[in-house]
């Protein structure tokens, strides 16, 4: 269906102020039926303040949301739905205290205003959603028990199992793989040749592009480009977002040559993980892992940090063996480790961005009689506040009131504090803006010029070139390639990968 | 863990329980012969019923991720002033009709704490712990601090007191009343696992805001929750007024923490989203168990306080076990990494 006149979403002049802080700043937009609409911006330009309140989960300070040409002045989350409004959330908004179907089908038993609770009817649902996606999805596992993929797959699901009219996903690929990502884009497609109006947000430029017909980008609250998705390429985006050039260029300096082994594995292995992984980490180096999801990328670096030990082989920290048995192990062997999902593994949602920053570091504070250093704690929290250029109020902040992407430079704060000697970060820009993420990879630069191994799992290929020395593939948990130097290149990393 | 270790040990520990209860049961046998007899299994019985009627609505209220600490001031101030109200009218419309008074003046009660509770989002302990003051205050200052004795209840009340569903030559009885909390346990169970109401409260104890989102009216809900908790508070306290044949306002309240804690040991999370009613039966059975009969294990009744907070501590601490139970994913990886590190 070719995109009809009539909008069946329109935001005017919509402004959020939070504190004093301006989220949306006059936001005007209209989603025409059958259109994908991409939403771009740097992290808290106010993309996901915009999406709840379309969806009646924030109530602007004015401005109105209009759908199907009703206006609405007290939009609440329930009209929203039954006004054919799907949300897939950044934060997926799950419950894991429940199964999987349950979290899929609530929401359409809610909208169908239910009063009895089906566990047939609730299957049925959510296995049609899951069938038709295409997924392998353990329905009857608590949420609480699953993946990261596997809780946006849910979300996805879940947003899914109502006919919308107008779909709205904050994000939804920062845990997919490229097939996952290809089987959205196929149901976006179809749900678009039924008119369906969608609205996506993404980090990932290209994705955007591939998918969307038109394009507005925010900065700071309000909107600085409005436009065919066809007139775009990914640095004009970036530019209107940013205001300035970005750069992803392959940045890379030597690792001097008689720079120290920090972490050196011998064969290690985890039955059903990976097995024989072998490689040296030196002082000041960069070393990226890829491989598909499941490759067992991220069970290798979970082993180096004791959350999931190896079974067999050897870790060496700086020449000295370790057994690495748990966590506590791997953090006085000096690794630091920034997990995947950020939003419920690293961080203390409802304290501040001040006390998140130096958790996993109060050791290090300890004046004489056991006390807090308060002086060094204030000078050091201040330092990475600034030098992560964190968009907040003041470090006080909660971090629940963070953007997606400012939360995960808290991550990175915090384990930066603990000044680790070795760093491992899976996906340590997921959901970050592409400005940001030039800044990210320049700190770990510097951190590595400042004598720091890091290792960076990701499946974000521009990335890796563009920071590491070095990169290993891994396929069916084993190291089946190594790049050096020129052989860092996109193209050479995609084919060995199929290969 | 393996995995059918942890199927038998069921979603809420209730493998775990029946196991305990077991262990329990055949350690008193073995002590004392007295022990398996009718007559004790029915005083089991017996000194469940008000414990277990509470404790559904605690469990309710621990689902929804609150707390409720005024449920015996509800229970007393309903069943007393209903109970006061009809011997004053001379009148005397037969127990179950007095019940559904009580029931009524009860859910006006958890109206006022689901009312301040969900409109003005305050933490529920503290409100609760505000309006059990209010309400025992009003109980004995404007309504009345008599002991009403069996000679003054209404006959139909004395009548229903002394009905027994079955009798057992030798002594011991099993009382009538078994069968309404038999019907009011089935349809908390069903009302929590086979209705949109039920799983609402499941899915605020779970994530709150993420209930909003999906359309949920979490005001409402929690207001109805609150009114039911209230109701069912209330007819535990008719059931107390009936099996001890007399209403004394000063009674109940200060049995709260033992009802929290059986429902704590019956597997309920005291942060909200999880339990069951099943798991709620044995832990008020095994305390009620201890409660009565650890006396026949030679340990002193004075140790009884002590027995089950032992348990209770045994029952969260299984809780915090199956919370980190590895299962080959990476979930919470961290946490259990920074409260060492922040107590450190
Ligand atoms: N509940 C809140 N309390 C206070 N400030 C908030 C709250 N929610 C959002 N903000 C602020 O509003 C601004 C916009 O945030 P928003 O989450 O909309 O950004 P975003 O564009 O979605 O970013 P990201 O790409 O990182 O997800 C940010 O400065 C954020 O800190
Ligand atoms: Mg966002």
């Amino acid at each position: 269906m070719a995109p009809s006149a009539a909008p069946v979403l329109e935001v005017h002049d919509v402004v959020k102020t939070y504190g004093g802080i301006h989220a949306l700043n006059g936001v005007s937009l209209e989603l025409l039926p059958g259109e994908v609409h991409c939403l771009a911006g740097e992290n808290g330009s106010g993309k996901s303040t915009l999406i709840k309140i379309i969806s009646g989960v924030e109530k602007p300070d004015s401005g109105t949301v209009v759908i199907n040409g009703r206006t609405h002045r007290h939009l609440t989350t329930g009209d929203a739905i039954r006004s054919g409004i799907q949300v897939i959330y950044q934060d997926f908004s799950l419950f894991p205290n429940l199964s999987a179907a349950e979290n899929i089908a609530m929401l359409s038993e809610l909208a169908d205003r239910r009063r009895i609770s089906s566990r047939s009817r609730i299957r049925a649902a959510a296995r049609r959603v899951v069938e038709d996606l295409g997924l392998r999805l353990d329905l009857d596992a608590d949420v609480a028990d699953l993946t990261v993929a596997d809780r946006q797959l849910i979300a996805i699901c879940r947003a899914l199992v109502n006919d919308a009219k107008v779909l709205i996903m904050d994000e939804p690929t920062t845990a997919l793989t490229h097939t996952e990502v290809e089987r959205l884009f196929t149901i976006v497609r179809r749900l678009q040749e039924r008119g369906v109006a969608v609205m996506f947000v993404s980090h990932k430029l290209d994705e955007v592009l591939e998918i969307s017909q038109r394009v507005t980008v925010l900065r700071n609250g309000a909107q600085v480009a409005s436009g065919a998705a066809a007139d775009h390429t990914p640095r004009t985006i970036a530019k209107a977002m940013t205001g300035r050039e970005v750069s992803d260029e392959r940045l890379v300096g030597e690792v001097p040559p008689d720079a120290p082994v920090l972490l050196e594995l011998d064969r290690l292995g985890r039955a059903g993980g990976f097995s024989d992984v072998s490689f040296a980490l030196r002082a000041g180096e960069i070393l990226g892992i890829t491989g598909l999801l499941g490759s067992g990328r991220s069970e290798i670096a979970e082993a180096i940090f004791g959350i999931h030990p190896a079974d067999s082989g050897t870790i060496r920290v700086a020449g000295t063996e370790r057994r690495i048995r748990s966590i506590r192990d791997a953090v006085h062997a000096g690794i630091g480790y920034v997990p995947e999902d950020r939003l419920t593994q690293g961080l203390f949602l409802d304290v501040s961005i001040a006390d998140n920053m130096i958790a996993a570091s109060l050791d290090s504070y300890r004046a004489r009689g056991g006390l807090l250093d308060r002086r060094r704690v204030r000078d050091s929290i201040a330092d990475l506040f600034r030098r992560l250029r964190i968009q907040a109020p003041n470090v006080g902040a909660m971090v629940r009131s963070l953007s997606g992407g400012n939360a995960q430079r808290v991550v990175l704060a915090k384990w930066l504090d603990r000044k680790p000697a070795v760093l491992v970060l899976n996906g340590p820009t997921v959901g970050v803006d592409i400005g940001s993420k030039e800044e990210i990879i320049a700190i770990l630069r510097e951190q590595a010029a400042a004598g720091m191994g890091v290792i960076i799992i990701s499946d974000d290929i521009p990335e890796l070139v563009t920071a590491c020395h070095r990169i290993l593939i891994v396929h069916e948990g084993r190291v089946v390639s190594e790049l050096t130097g020129d052989e860092v290149d996109a193209h050479e990393i995609q084919r060995r990968m199929a290969a | 863990m393996s995995g059918r270790l942890s199927r038998l040990r069921g979603p809420n520990n209730e493998g775990l329980l029946v196991a305990v209860i077991l262990v329990v049961v055949v350690a008193m046998a073995l002590s004392s012969p007295a022990f398996f007899t009718a007559g004790t299994f029915f005083a089991l019985v017996r000194s469940s019923m008000v414990p277990l009627i509470f404790a559904l609505g605690v469990l309710m209220v621990l689902i929804s991720g609150g707390i409720d600490v005024s449920f015996p001031a509800i229970a007393i101030f309903a069943a007393y002033s209903t109970v006061k109200w009809v011997i004053g009218a001379g009148a005397d419309p037969g127990p179950w009709v007095i019940i559904a008074i009580a029931m009524l003046v009860g859910a006006v009660l958890g109206l006022v704490n689901g009312v301040v509770i969900a409109r003005f989002r305050l933490p529920t302990l503290i409100v609760t712990l505000g309006t059990q003051s209010i309400f025992k205050g009003v109980l004995i200052s404007y309504i009345g601090s008599v002991y009403i004795s069996a000679a003054d209840l209404p006959d139909s009340v004395n009548a229903l007191a002394g009905s027994h569903l079955l009798d057992v030559s030798g002594g011991g009885y099993l009382h009538f009343m078994i069968v309404p909390v038999v019907v009011v346990a089935v349809l908390v169970a069903l009302l929590l696992s086979r209705t949109i109401f039920g799983r609402s409260i499941y899915a605020i104890g779970g994530d709150t805001e993420a209930a909003r989102r999906v359309g949920i009216d979490v005001v409402r809900t929690q207001v109805w929750l609150y009114v039911l908790v209230g109701a069912l508070a209330a007819f535990g306290g008719m059931l107390y007024v009936i099996l001890g044949r007399n209403a004394n306002p000063q009674s109940i309240v200060g049995t709260e923490l033992d009802i929290i804690a059986a429902v704590v040991l019956g597997g309920a999370s005291i942060f909200g989203g999880r339990g069951s009613v099943l798991g709620t039966v044995l832990g008020v059975v095994l305390v009620q168990l201890i409660n009565n009969n650890l006396v026949l294990l030679g340990i002193p009744s004075t140790w009884q306080r002590a027995a089950v907070g032992i348990l209770l501590l045994l029952g969260v601490g299984a809780q915090a076990l199956g919370a980190r139970r590895p299962n080959g994913h990476s979930v919470d990886v961290e946490p259990p990494l920074e409260r060492e590190e922040v107590a450190a």
